[in-house]
Order: structure tokens, then C-alpha cells, then sequence
């Protein structure tokens, strides 16, 4: 692949959308926040690592250890310059968003928090983005403060400005929303966090997966990101540091690889980003991601965030007017990325999401591990569908008539 | 599939014949399933035999959970607390009339697991309350 993909040829890129979940019945899919599917080329590389190159790395001479030891980190050059970062050493390979986290939340805040320090979240969390902290909380009497949403999804920016006056030591805030769409503005919210004197995770889960994240422009301190959700396998996912920040960590866990020498009585720890990859990492998976990020390249990342932000606008304007719906987020699509989540008020979501899956249509019904924020708008569940680079607008066209088939059932 | 929303679920669904409260009652319990958040109490009134004479549900679910807990007390009017002790899941999917998957089974049995966590008289349900009895 060295031409630039049209979006309509992406499609055929890959082999579970062609196919048929029953006779006749083929799979659309609207669950890509959850996880997204995978082209050939990814399956490939990976089948190919196993087949032809399999060794574990960085201590081996011979000829394989080598060879994976070259591929695995010229993956890692990949997503470094993916994401902007100034140097490879910046890139940590983790299991996913939740373990990056985790490793901030475990390394660093267990060095630099003390009972009574602050941190500021929002009301709009992912749980992974939640429990770290209210683990870390437990344990250090850690204080933790909340960025209220406001009723049309957006983060309340005034609360932030009180809320900083306190001199929180960490901000830690998702991108963007999983449930809402909503766009968080990440880069103001850095510089003010910054003015304060606290540092800045920014959850991007969702966000390097769909629009360019440049770590350096959003002089974010920590990053974090999931390879599965970005065309990746499961099983691999990123944590950006600022090196001198990571330098300054203790270790997260502890093996081999994580090691420059080891004693009876004790050890000394690698060079970022070794410090933080203890034991045998995901191989395959890394390399497996490093495809991705080529197949998101070829494409543009600026052309995926056009694709999805028409395929937002055009769902917006079929579903706004259904009977009884209530869409949530933001009604300012500049601010919304390729997600509506709604409540219809006569029928249940795991009912609505049933009733599509009868016509193939994959959504995702349920608090979407955001329970906090289903509180905030007094709803137990929703009804979510994602897009992607392989949805197109025809798949909207057959959501909206399974949603009649719904109104037509229970309306 | 198209059998999981049968005539009868979506009815009963709609138009309950079950739902509300009892006050007085002699037992009430009630619980949710955390995957769903779908939540659901049962009052229960008993004669001086320990027979159901009349029962009620409210709460919130999807229309699985909800037509489920309608017909379940339907079928236990009149029941003594030992017999509802012997319900278990293949007495629910009859009433229901269809074959669900492990995800919306749980839908379905979450009225029996509060049911029965009332009739046991414990302040807790179990999962293996909803497990057709030896």
C-alpha cells in the first residue's frame, strides 16, 4: 500500500466486515469506541513476526533476537513520531490505556503524593481513568476533585479555574469522551494546569486513535492510549512520558529486561523506556501496532477526522428528530468526535441494541464504563454507535431503520 | 431471534399486570444487576400458610428483565415460600416461551434472584439461586 486509500476502498481492508453475522445478514459495525477492527496488513505482520522472525528480545546475538529486537523497536519509532514525541525513549509499551495509567498512578504518584495533595479529574472519566486514582486516594488520603459536565456535555471551565487555585499536584482528564464524543480543549487545559504547578495525564483513548495528537504541541506529561482501538491487536498500548519526568520515576514492576544489573541484595534499573517494560513484552503486538499506525498514516489522520466528523453530522441529522430520543454530548459538532450515545424513553437500551443486532448492527448498550457520568444525566444506560474510517454513511442509513423497527415494536 | 420479543414480552412489558408496590407486605427485597444497572424490588403478602396472596414489582430493566418479573409473579400467586424455593431457570424460560444467551439470561432471572433472596429471608441474593435446583 503506498498510494493514499480512498475511504471507500478501506472497507475491503478488512475481512470481518465482509462478513455475514447471519444468512444474508451482514455485520455492520457501530462498536469501534469498544474496540476497533483490524486490516489484513496488521493480521499479516503479525502472522508473518510469528512465522519468520520469532525470538525474544534485546539480550539475544543470534540472528532472530536480533531481527524481532530490530522490528519491535523500529515499531516503537513509529508511534513515537506518530504521536509527535520528542524522543523513542518517551514511548513505554503497556498492556493498554487502564495499565498506563496504573504505571502513573502506581510509579509516580506513590513517590510525589502525600495525604491532603489534590487531584483534578472530570465527571466524564472512562472508570479506567477513575479507580487508579480512587485506589491511590485510599491509600495516601489523596484528595480528588471532579470537573463537572454541563447539561449539554461540555467540561465546565469555570470549575476548572476554581478548582486549580488549590494547587492540585495532577490533572488527569480524558480527551475525549467515550460516551459524549465530547473534545476536551486539551492544550488550554494543559497550559493552565501547567500555570498552577500541576502536572497533566491526558487519557487518549479515544483521541490518537481519530484525530493527530501531537504530544509536544499539547505538552502533555503523560499520555496514554490502547493499540486495540486504533486498528491495533489487543494486548499492547502506549504510555507517553516527558523523559526527564520518567527518569525521575521508580520502577512500575519488576523482572527482567527492567534491569541494567542485579544483585542478591538489590538491583539497578534500566534507562527509560526499558525501566517500565519488565519481562517479555507483547512482540507481535507491538509490531502489530506499528502497522497500524502505518495503515492510519496512509490514509491521513486529518482525512479519518474529516470522514468521521461527516458521518456524525449525517447521523445527527437522521436521529435528532426520532420519537423520544435523547442524544447526549455535545450539540456543537466541532466539539464532538464519531460517537452518539442515546436514550430512547419507551424502550430500554439492551432492548434497542438487541433488536439491531437482529438486522447485523453491532452498537453497545450499557454504562460504558462510565457509570459517574450516567448519574450526571440520570440515566442507568444508553445506547452508543461508534465510527470509524470503514463506516460510510449507508451504515447510518440501516441504524436508523433498525431504530424504527424499535419505535415500531415498543414506541 | 426475532422470537425474543414474542407478543407476550412486549406486552407485558407495556402493560404489566404486576407492577407496583404492596403496603403493607410481609417480605420485600430488592437488588440490581451491575452489568445492566437494571434494578428491581418485589413486595411480597403472605397468608397465615405462608402462601402468596398477592405480590408486586417495581424498579427499572430492559423489557426481558421487566416482562419476566410480571409473569414469575403471575405463576406464584398462590404458592407457599417452600415452592418458590424450587423455581428455577428452565420454570422462567417457559414462562418467557424463548432461548436467551448467558447475557440476557441474567435479564431474565433477575426477578427470581429477588424473589427468592425475600423468600429466604436473607439480606442478600445469589447467583446460584437462579441455577435450576439438584
Amino acid at each position: 500500500m503506498t498510494d493514499k486509500l480512498e475511504i471507500k476502498q478501506i472497507k475491503d481492508e478488512f475481512p470481518i466486515l465482509q462478513r455475514e453475522i447471519r444468512p444474508g445478514i451482514p455485520i455492520i459495525y457501530l462498536d469501534s469506541t469498544a474496540t476497533s477492527q483490524k486490516p489484513y496488513a496488521v493480521m499479516q505482520a503479525m502472522d508473518e513476526y510469528y512465522k519468520k522472525s520469532n525470538a525474544n528480545i534485546h539480550r539475544g546475538i543470534h540472528f532472530l533476537a536480533e531481527e524481532s529486537t530490530a522490528m519491535y523497536e523500529k515499531a516503537r519509532e513509529k508511534i513515537s513520531s506518530f504521536i509527535h514525541a520528542k524522543s523513542v525513549r518517551e514511548v513505554i509499551f503497556t498492556r493498554n490505556t487502564t495499565e498506563s495509567i496504573n504505571l502513573v498512578a502506581y510509579s509516580w504518584g506513590r513517590k510525589n503524593l502525600n495525604a491532603g495533595d489534590r487531584i483534578i479529574l472530570t465527571e466524564m472519566e472512562h472508570h479506567s481513568n477513575l479507580v487508579p486514582w480512587h485506589i491511590l486516594a485510599e491509600e495516601k488520603g489523596v484528595i480528588l476533585e471532579f470537573i463537572p459536565v454541563t447539561e449539554d456535555g461540555l467540561l465546565d471551565m469555570m470549575v476548572y479555574e476554581q478548582l486549580l487555585r488549590h494547587s492540585p499536584k495532577l490533572v488527569s482528564f480524558s480527551q475525549m469522551s467515550n460516551v459524549l464524543g465530547t473534545i476536551a480543549p486539551a492544550k488550554s487545559m494543559i497550559e493552565m494546569a501547567h500555570q498552577s504547578g500541576a502536572l497533566v495525564l491526558v487519557d487518549a483513548a479515544q483521541s490518537v486513535p481519530h484525530f493527530f495528537v501531537d504530544v509536544q504541541d499539547l505538552d502533555a506529561d503523560f499520555l496514554a492510549f490502547s493499540g486495540h482501538k486504533m486498528l491495533g491487536p489487543t494486548g499492547i498500548g502506549v504510555l507517553y512520558g516527558k523523559s526527564k519526568i520518567l527518569e525521575a520515576m521508580p520502577p512500575f514492576l519488576g523482572g527482567g529486561d527492567m534491569i541494567k544489573k542485579v544483585y542478591l541484595s538489590s538491583f539497578t534499573p534500566n534507562e527509560i523506556p526499558y525501566k517500565f517494560e519488565a519481562g517479555t513484552p507483547a512482540i507481535a503486538e507491538v509490531i502489530g501496532l506499528g502497522v497500524a499506525v502505518d495503515f492510519l498514516n496512509k490514509i491521513g489522520m486529518d482525512e479519518i477526522a474529516a470522514h468521521e466528523f461527516s458521518l456524525t453530522e449525517y447521523a445527527m441529522q437522521k436521529m435528532i428528530g426520532l420519537k423520544g430520543i435523547h442524544i447526549l454530548g455535545p450539540t456543537d459538532l466541532e466539539l464532538k468526535g464519531g460517537v452518539v450515545s442515546f436514550a430512547l424513553d419507551y424502550v430500554h437500551p439492551h432492548d434497542v441494541a438487541q433488536i439491531l443486532d437482529m438486522d447485523g448492527i453491532a452498537v453497545r448498550a450499557g454504562h460504558h464504563c462510565a457509570m459517574p457520568l450516567h448519574q450526571r444525566f440520570n440515566l442507568p444506560a444508553t445506547t452508543r454507535a461508534s465510527f470509524y474510517i470503514y463506516n460510510e454513511k449507508d451504515d447510518i442509513d440501516r441504524l436508523v431503520l433498525g431504530l424504527a423497527k424499535v419505535e415500531k415494536m415498543f414506541g | 431471534m426475532d422470537d425474543l420479543y414474542r407478543e407476550l414480552i412486549v406486552e407485558r412489558y407495556k402493560n404489566p399486570y404486576y407492577r407496583g408496590n404492596l403496603d403493607p407486605h410481609d417480605f420485600s427485597f430488592e437488588d440490581e444487576n451491575p452489568l445492566c444497572g437494571d434494578q428491581l424490588r418485589i413486595d411480597v403478602r403472605l397468608d397465615d400458610q405462608n402462601r402468596i396472596v398477592d405480590a408486586r414489582f417495581s424498579g427499572h430493566g430492559c423489557a426481558i428483565s421487566q416482562a419476566s418479573a410480571d409473569l414469575l409473579l403471575e405463576s406464584v400467586i398462590g404458592k407457599d415460600l417452600d415452592e418458590v424455593k424450587k423455581i428455577g431457570k428452565q420454570d422462567i424460560l417457559e414462562l418467557l416461551g424463548i432461548e436467551l444467551g448467558p447475557v440476557r439470561l441474567k435479564c431474565a432471572l433477575l426477578g427470581l434472584k429477588v424473589l427468592k433472596a425475600g423468600a429466604y429471608g436473607l439480606g442478600e441474593s445469589r447467583d446460584e439461586w437462579s441455577e435450576d435446583p439438584d
